[in-house]
């Protein structure tokens, strides 16, 4: 059973995760509103993938991000799912500058949807990545000219852009109304352009999305 | 009524003015030989503060008598000009602070120092003018006595005025003189009043430089305090909708949701997780509410400051009585202003103040907007220490106006807010 570890200083939303969580097949180990008790629960009881909320007590910034980086630096690959009331682009490049996956960026409304987030969760807890169609968007607004992904064709960023949302190649095949061979094809033309090294799929796959995420105007 | 008797009525009430402005007027005359004859000393301390030996020590009695002498005289005139003409003078000095070389230095380049000791010296000169009038009315006081001093001495020879008395003739001769001498006086002295009077507050106020320096100052200051409220109040407002309407909605779609997954295994389930999210709805609604009347209260917008204010005071647990005598609509940031220091305040007294009954009552007159907050409680409010207070201030600042609480302890509370305001 996945073991998950809340981070959220409101009630409301720490009983709604809770119970949400219990109900579909997850063992929350620990529910806590805090940065420091997020760090000693992530010491103490290891779970296997952790929900913080970007924001926390005292000053209600950005601790929850910079408790999750700091608990991925202490433990690499600490899979980290941050829920937001709104999201940013930089915060998910800081999010995934380890380049080591497992990383997921969400809109808090997201949880409504609740087959997806389910899915999106046990995505990251296995080293996936699950990026908001909300920052998604925010890339796509900006016209990228001197980037890598200015060589990328349309349909190759349609590919990269559900793959950073964290879909698997069916998935995205399904949404696009194209084989999942055509997908792999997009998906390894896509690695080319933007001069991944060879590794294993699912490493490229998130290096690919960090580029994605670095695009710049 | 008819026109003879409402001429008596005008002549009385002239004739009431006149001895209203004549005793003004003796007042200032008097008043102003006063400070004219303290002028004499202070100057003639100025001088003598020049011989002390050595330069350094020659400087600092110079300061010490501008400072603890001619300042404090300065003060007695402005209130003086303040009292003869009806308008406030302010006095800006450079501060004085840090070492006490830096303080010397700041009295004796602040330009307000020299303006200070030109009006010392015409002010004496125009005092002695006045003496003169006020020989010039003792004479003819003297000359009109004559006959009746003639009569008592038994007809030994005065002099007076250059003309001497030596027979009864010539002593009632003396009276129209007398009478003259004293009409005179009493003109040429009214004069110099008037002359002391302008000649101080022209020169005892701030330059147009420095009264410019002060405003912009003032400016500066007020214009700060007023980022800083803004950007505050929507950082407050950002906290409200993210803790409060959104974590709501969030909590709805997360009800919302489970409800989805159980309305096939189990509806009844799925049912409470329904009347559950609609709960959630109306507290997310009732939060948004209160959320948009901490930006701008609808019925503000849509009423008024009258209207508002009523339903301010109609929902406070205190009974409130209003009385606003205002018939226009005021621009919307003024009305947000005292709208908010209002509800600031009545939630103050409902909280800490224990009073049975308040009052708010608002007036304009004279260009002037008048706010009063009254209530019967505890007292002991204090503006230094309650941030409300600080805030209401802070709101007031902006529109060049400002607060005056009083709150003795033990009450009653009263807060004034007065704000210039030109439709």
């Amino acid at each position: 059973m996945t073991r998950v570890v809340i981070v959220e200083d409101l009630l409301l939303l720490r009983d709604g995760l809770t119970r949400l969580f219990a109900a579909n097949g997850f063992e929350v180990v620990a529910a806590v509103d805090s940065a420091p008790a997020f760090l000693e629960a992530v010491d103490e009881l290891e779970p296997d993938v952790a929900i913080v909320d970007v924001r926390l007590p005292p000053t209600f910034s950005d601790e929850g991000l910079r408790a999750a980086i700091e608990a991925r630096s202490r433990r690499p690959g600490l899979p980290v799912l941050i829920l937001s009331q709104y999201v940013e682009q930089l915060y998910a490049r800081e999010l995934l500058s380890d380049g080591a996956g497992g990383v997921g960026y969400l809109l808090k409304e997201r949880v409504g949807d609740l087959r997806e987030f389910v899915e999106a969760v046990q995505r990251v807890a296995d080293g996936g990545t699950a990026m908001d169609p909300e920052v998604i968007a925010q890339i796509l607004s900006r016209r990228s000219q001197d980037t890598p992904l200015a060589e990328l064709t349309p349909r190759e960023r349609e590919v990269l852009a559900l793959m950073a949302e964290g879909r698997t190649n069916a998935a995205i095949g399904r949404h696009l109304f194209i084989t999942e061979k055509a997908v792999s094809k997009h998906i390894a033309s896509v690695f080319a352009k933007l001069g991944l090294p060879p590794s294993d799929d699912d490493h490229r796959r998130v290096l690919a999305v960090l580029a994605y995420l670095n695009a710049r105007v | 009524m008819n026109a003879g008797s409402r001429q008596t009525q005008s002549r009385r009430v002239q004739a009431q003015r006149l001895m209203r402005l004549t005793g003004r007027f003796t007042v200032v005359l008097l008043t102003g030989a006063g400070t004219a004859a303290l002028a004499w000393v202070v100057l003639l301390a100025l001088i003598l503060a020049v011989f002390p030996a050595s330069i350094f020590t020659l400087g600092l009695a110079i300061v010490a008598v501008l400072v603890w002498l001619v300042r404090p005289l300065a003060r007695l005139e402005r209130c003086r000009v303040r009292w003869a003409t009806g308008t406030a003078t302010t006095e800006s000095y450079a501060p004085l602070t840090g070492p006490l070389s830096a303080r010397v230095r700041a009295v004796l380049t602040d330009p307000a120092t020299w303006r200070d000791l030109a009006w010392l010296v015409l002010h004496m000169l125009v005092g002695v003018l006045g003496f003169l009038c006020l020989t010039l009315m003792a004479a003819g006081i003297l000359n009109l006595l004559q006959p009746l001093l003639y009569a008592v001495t038994s007809g030994h020879t005065h002099v007076t005025f250059g003309f001497q008395v030596t027979s009864m003739a010539r002593a009632l001769i003396s009276v129209p003189l007398g009478a003259a001498l004293i009409i005179a006086g009493w003109w040429a002295s009214r004069g110099v009043a008037a002359a002391s009077v302008r000649l101080s507050a022209w020169l005892l106020a701030p330059s147009r430089e420095a009264e410019l320096e002060a405003r912009v100052a003032q400016l500066t200051e007020t214009r700060t305090e007023t980022v800083d409220a803004r950007a505050a109040e929507l950082r407050r407002i950002e906290r409200d909708l993210h803790d409060g309407t959104q974590a709501r909605l969030v909590s709805l779609a997360i009800s919302l949701g489970m409800a989805e997954e159980e309305i096939d295994r189990d509806p009844e389930a799925a049912r409470r997780l329904i009347e559950e999210a609609r709960a959630t709805t109306g507290s997310a609604l009732a939060e948004l509410r209160s959320v948009v009347r901490g930006i701008y209260p609808p019925v503000l917008s849509e009423r008024g400051l009258p209207a508002a204010i009523e339903a301010l005071a109609l929902s406070c647990a205190v009974p409130v009585d209003v009385d606003i005598a205002l018939t226009e609509r005021l621009p919307a940031p003024l009305e947000s202003a005292l709208y908010f220091m209002v509800a600031e305040t009545l939630t103050n007294i409902t909280r800490h103040s224990g009073a049975t009954r308040a009052a708010v009552c608002l007036s304009r007159d004279d260009g002037l907007l008048r706010l009063v907050v009254r209530d019967d409680g505890r007292g002991g409010a204090d503006p230094t220490r309650g941030s409300g207070l600080r805030g209401i201030e802070r709101r007031l600042a902006a529109f060049d106006g400002h607060l005056s609480v009083t709150s003795p302890p033990g009450g009653p509370t009263e807060l004034v807010a007065v704000l210039p305001f030109t439709s």
